[in-house]
């Protein structure tokens, strides 16, 4: 059995290999994935090498800085993340229960919800939002970097094959009609009602670049950060929390939490389990 | 050099009974982090961490995002993600099933080879398909370890004979030795 070393050399060359070629991209096309998570941003470098039939990480960069197809080809395999319709039925409950009551309080109510990836998940909010009576008060904004993706979101149709495992989550998060009812079947897909699209607003924004561009009630940012270091988290904490009015609502995925980030001391847990917080201070 | 070595285990279908052998066998004293992924539904109200524990003598965690990897600690990783390991912490992910698996084993052992190199000890149990195969190749490919479950010992040998097929393994051992075999590692480096 090999003595232990640490790491590599062959691995330490491709460390080197993958700074340089995010180092390329960002120079050339101002597109910034430094500060993403190593571990995924290396799977998905592999799985463009594989598809651009390219056997190293450098030829990768090279085909990368001179054809602005395969950019675009890298770019969408970094930004796909498969979700689904309420997903973590809990958390809709929980939204419901404990998040609507105090919607109720305003007379205008504006949701950001920041990485939206193909959308499913912000359906899933506007047909809540609908179901509690607030939908008509409400605006969200539904944001991506990846404008392949926000075109998908707009349009608003899913796979037909898709909708038991979402029909199972709508009750299970405490969905009040027949899930059914919310989209018209056309052979293989699903559209979902143009009154739930009415006041979904679909924008291209970057959360490693972009700042603030409004003050919201609720942010959703659910599995979205768990790509990023600990540094470009940081970022993106701070950000969130300028965009949120007093007392608004902060919602992540159910394995992330605000432990350890710059701005834990200023919100209170609403529903820990479900990891919803509220700004207090 | 406790910090620089994680043990990671995959396991499928009979991987419940599996641990239920293995942890309750592993030292006390065992210097390093066992990460453990049992292929489980994405259907939340499962207890596997809770039932774990009872076997175990450490406390068993399901890991959060950039949560540190602890020298004393056993993880199971979390349903309906995937779990990577980077340089001292864990991190998740939503990318699309591995074969048909969220969590995947092989996504875990690639990870944990590219952040640990030869340092990764990976363990495939009994499984009734070919997760962790390309995992154990890559830790193998590192300078790691690779140890096996026999396939006849297995409740469901797929897992391992795929495993065995793809990479060159250290050992294949019957279940009640691994764990002494994992111990003995740990001892051997403690020295």
């Amino acid at each position: 059995m090999a003595e232990s070393r640490p790491r590599g050399e062959e691995e330490q060359l491709e460390d080197i290999e993958v700074g340089l070629l995010l180092e390329g991209v960002f120079r050339y096309y101002g597109a910034d994935f430094r500060d993403y998570a190593p571990a995924s941003l290396r799977r998905r470098i592999r799985e463009s090498m594989q598809r651009e039939g390219v056997e190293t990480v450098s030829g990768l960069q090279a085909k990368l800085l001179h054809d602005p197809a395969c950019l675009e080809r890298f770019l969408h395999t970094l930004s796909i993340n498969v979700t689904a319709m309420f997903r973590d039925p809990s958390f809709y409950l929980a939204f419901r229960t404990k998040v609507v009551p105090l919607l109720r309080t305003y007379p205008f109510v504006r949701v950001w919800h920041a990485g939206c990836s193909t959308g499913e998940e912000v359906y899933s909010m506007a047909i809540l939002l609908q179901e509690e009576g607030l939908y008509p008060r409400c605006r969200i904004y539904a944001t991506d970097m990846n404008p392949v993706v926000l075109r998908k979101a707009r349009e608003g149709i899913f796979p037909l094959a898709a909708m038991q495992e979402y029909t199972g989550n709508y009750m299970k998060a405490g969905g009040r009609g027949f899930f059914s009812d919310y989209y018209t079947a056309q052979y293989e897909h699903v559209i979902f009602k143009p009154s739930l699209r009415e006041n979904l607003v679909f924008s291209e924004h970057n959360l490693v670049t972009d700042g603030s561009f409004n003050e919201f009630h609720v942010i959703l940012c659910r599995n979205v950060m768990i790509y990023f270091n600990k540094t470009l988290q940081r970022r993106v904490h701070n950000l969130i929390y300028d965009s949120l009015v007093m007392f608004g609502v902060f919602g992540v995925g159910n394995k992330e939490s605000l432990r350890f980030t710059p701005r834990e001391a200023h919100y209170d847990e609403l529903d820990a389990e479900n990891r919803l917080y509220r700004k207090v201070r | 050099m406790s910090g620089e070595r994680v043990v990671v285990v995959g396991t499928s279908t009979g991987g419940l009974a599996a641990m239920q052998v293995l942890l309750p066998a592993l030292a006390e004293d065992f210097p390093w982090p066992v990460v453990l992924l049992q292929h489980r539904s994405k259907e939340p109200g499962s207890e596997l961490c809770k039932y774990l524990r009872r076997y175990c003598r450490r406390n068993v965690s399901e890991p959060e995002d950039k949560e540190p990897i602890m020298a004393g600690g056993v993880y199971l990783a979390p349903r309906d993600y995937h779990l990577l390991v980077e340089r001292g912490h864990f991190a998740l992910s939503t990318e699309a099933p591995v074969y048909f698996a969220r969590p995947s084993i092989d996504v875990l052992f690639e990870s944990a080879a590219d952040a640990y190199g030869a340092g990764v000890v990976g363990v495939v149990l009994t499984g009734a398909n070919g997760d962790g195969a390309r995992g154990l190749a890559r830790i193998k490919a590192a300078g790691g370890v690779a140890v096996v479950q026999d396939p006849s010992t297995a409740r469901a040998p797929e897992m391992p004979r795929a495993a065995i097929e793809a990479a060159n393994v250290d050992r294949v051992l019957p279940l009640p030795e691994i764990a002494p075999f994992l111990n003995g590692l740990g001892r051997e480096a403690a020295r």
